[in-house]
């Protein structure tokens, strides 16, 4: 046995650096499903305090996944930054929470530190963590990230405006985007899960965001949670395509469950960037994520579902997105059992994401056969929000009529922005203040006329 | 004279949009927050749906009704032997247990009798939608069949039943496809949403990819005469390309009828 830790007088030994990681892993539900996970609290532990003696090193040398049959792996190991992992380079898993947590380690450090970290080295280090250093840490990290606003300042905290409609329907969207815009949301983006995969549907979605936007001067961007593919043609056909969308997932396998490769997402990436939409930087993807992904396509190579979810960072952090959103609760409850595993599993991808560089945001959500409801979604919300997440869902009331499911409201974020002194981005806040919609960074305080402009597309319907 | 205090819960004067959608829009706010009345509706919504997951399958009641209704049934059990155990381990919803497969062996021994279809009800996430809907379309659409000269397999009811479940349950009693109607996962306004999973020639290890679904079949969703048309279209084009599933899938959806289209005016955001 490669990896062996020593609890009074039994021997714990694990065979793999993968084994250990899963046996170390926090439980949760879809380990148990997969059959990897520990099978006892001390196993667990004596996992933990093995991998706490593995050298970060070792990450570079054992891959989990094989490098000759994944591409992704292929993908971690040769962009690795040999030089901005220097400073870590010599310490142990365990050591390397200690300088985390150290003040050594601030916000240029760890800007510095990212490309010198590999998904495994963080997936590792967070399974040592409690909740308070998951927050801890990555409330230290900053990404900022730009199309025709700036998300993830120091302060701010961005939502996506979710107006999803069971039938596409364009008043039924226009109705929820004018209560989010009413309400302050919309500036990490105006996206929208279409019913269907159409390609006619998607790109008559695409102009009518595209045609809000324009009218109202909004300084945001629109995206259509479509397939890439579709991105592609809709790009070919001339369609006002901001962000691309896609799914990504930890392995070349599970991807490919998905219809993509890496390949597929270079010329994504590269027709949305010819297209210049973006006027103040040039962020232009958006990808979700969600651990257990790649054990319901049966791809997880028996590695645990936290280590294949960051490894779908490194896959996000090739082509420098606006957005990634863990959608953390939406899977189920035999990957995440309840709201202790949803809340834990929240924080460790925002940890892992933002360690290895990349603007996480988060869709607090859950769903109605899970084990968890709205004080749950509270405790998650108002943790990320301490912990520096750049954006979170916006919906209204907090369900989704089309997804069936319940994700956090315009008012779950106008709370959390109260309590926590967060505001919008800095652009979509100007625009709301000059719309009448906000003064002095809240919500105009009582009942008031709409916005002239507004009023006028009401009146219209009457 | 100090001045009027502002009222605690502030009205949105957009209320008027909630005729487009079923989104919980314009809901006011006390502060920032949800006011009181809405937030209890939501409250209520969601007990609806976590009552409508846990809730027990009566079989017996179903049994009975099946009865009635001219179906004669067969009432079997998933290897899940509760929700706590079906929620975890979706491998075990999707296999009979012990006793069902061998009550389900002996009463299809004959191997020279088959059937082109079978009809497989399962409580999946909803118990709720197999007791409101289930015999009421099973109403619709065997008339149809019948009429046609189907040979329909005896019903087969699975407690703590996955959509897999259906292709253990055909293999055995030698059914050229199946038909899962299942309890879908609930939302929050719709707790008692029915779905209707076909597999044309379904064997063990059948991939999603080749199953065609109809979903949302309830009172405010998809009309049982609608899902039952859909349903006898699919059926009828998968006896005779002898597939179903994403192939089939392409062909049947431009042939039929033109999806729902909203009662709104267009989006009177930019237009108008």
């Amino acid at each position: 046995m490669p990896y062996r830790h020593t609890l009074a007088n039994s021997v714990y030994g694990f065979e793999s650096l993968k084994q250990l990681l899963a046996k170390a892993s926090p439980a949760r539900s879809g380990d148990q499903l997969a059959g990897i996970a520990a099978d006892s609290e001390q196993e667990r532990v004596a996992a933990q305090m093995a991998l706490a003696e593995v050298p970060l090193k070792h990450f570079l040398n054992e891959a989990l996944v094989p490098y000759e049959s994944d591409e992704v792996t292929r993908l971690i190991i040769d962009d690795h930054d040999t030089r901005a992992f220097q400073p870590v380079s010599h310490l142990s898993v365990g050591d390397f929470r200690n300088w985390l947590l150290s003040d050594q380690a601030d916000e240029s450090a760890l800007t510095g530190l990212a490309p010198g970290l590999v998904p495994e080295m963080v997936a590792a280090v967070s399974k040592l963590m409690r909740i308070q250093d998951l927050i801890l840490v990555a409330r230290k990290c900053r990404v900022v990230t730009r199309f025709r606003n700036t998300i993830g300042l120091e302060g701010r905290l961005a939502t996506r405006l979710q107006p999803n409609h069971p039938t596409d329907d364009p008043t039924g969207i226009a109705a929820s985007i004018l209560d989010g815009l009413l309400y302050g949301s919309g500036d990490a983006v105006i996206g929208i899960n279409p019913a269907s995969d159409s390609l006619t549907a998607v790109t008559t979605l695409m102009k009518m965001l595209d045609d809000i936007i324009n009218k109202y001067q909004i300084p945001t961007q629109s995206c259509l949670l479509a397939h890439v593919t579709t991105h592609l043609e809709a790009i070919r056909r001339g369609a006002p395509v901001d962000l691309v969308f896609q799914s990504i997932a930890g392995t070349e396998q599970a991807n490919a469950s998905f219809g993509i490769n890496l390949g597929l997402l270079a010329e994504a990436h590269q027709a949305a960037l010819a297209l210049g939409r973006g006027t103040l930087g040039d962020n232009v993807m958006y990808f979700e994520t969600g651990q257990g992904s790649a054990l319901s396509a049966d791809a997880h190579h028996d590695l645990d579902q936290q280590t294949c979810e960051a490894r779908a960072y490194a896959v996000a952090r090739k082509f420098r997105p606006l957005l990634v959103n863990t959608v953390v609760g939406f899977i189920g409850p035999e990957y995440l059992f309840d709201g202790k595993q949803i809340i834990r599993a929240g924080l460790e991808d925002h940890f892992c994401g933002k360690l290895l560089g990349l603007p996480m945001g988060c869709d607090v959500c859950y769903t109605n056969h899970a084990e968890a409801d709205q004080n749950d979604m509270d405790i998650l919300l108002t943790l990320l929000g301490t912990a520096g997440c750049n954006f979170i869902m916006g919906i209204p009331g907090s369900d989704d009529v089309m997804l069936n499911y319940q994700t956090t409201s315009f008012h779950d974020a106008l709370y959390l922005r109260r309590v926590l002194g967060l505001r919008p981005a800095p652009e979509f806040e100007s625009w709301l203040q000059q719309m009448g919609i906000f003064e002095n960074g809240e919500l105009c305080g009582s009942e008031r006329a709409l916005p002239r402009p507004f009023r006028r597309a009401l009146d219209r319907l009457d | 004279m100090s001045a009027k205090p502002t009222p605690p819960v502030i009205d949105n004067p957009w209320r008027q949009l909630r005729r487009f959608t079923d989104a919980r829009i314009a809901l006011g706010r006390a502060g920032v927050s949800v006011p009181t009345q809405p937030h209890l509706e939501f409250q209520l919504a969601h007990a609806q749906a976590r009552d409508a997951v846990h809730l027990p399958l009566d079989a017996k009641g179903l049994v009975r009704r099946l009865t009635a209704g001219g179906y004669p049934s067969l009432r079997l059990r998933s290897s899940a032997p509760d929700r706590a155990h079906y929620l975890q381990r979706p491998d075990l919803g999707r296999r009979l247990d012990r006793p069902s497969r061998a009550r389900l062996e002996q009463a299809f021994a004959d191997d020279s009798v088959t059937f082109d279809l079978a009809f497989v009800i399962a409580d999946g996430l909803s118990a709720l939608a197999v007791h409101h809907h289930a015999v009421s379309f099973l109403d619709a659409i065997t008339p149809m069949l019948r009429q046609e000269g189907w040979s329909i397999a005896p019903l087969v009811l699975v407690e703590q039943g996955r959509v897999a479940i259906g292709d253990e349950v055909a293999v055995v009693m030698r059914a050229e496809m199946v038909a899962v109607l299942i309890g879908e996962r609930p939302g929050l306004s719709s707790p008692d949403s029915l779905g209707v999973y076909f597999t044309y020639h379904p064997h063990p290890g059948c991939s999603d990819a080749e199953r065609n679904c109809l979903s949302n079949i309830r009172q405010q969703g998809l009309a049982y005469a609608v899902a039952a048309h859909k349903l006898h279209y699919l059926m009828s084009a998968a006896r005779r390309r002898k597939l179903s599933g994403v192939n089939l899938k392409d062909e049947a959806e431009t042939s039929a009828e033109s999806p729902v289209i909203g009662t709104g005016t267009g989006n009177f955001l930019t237009e108008g």
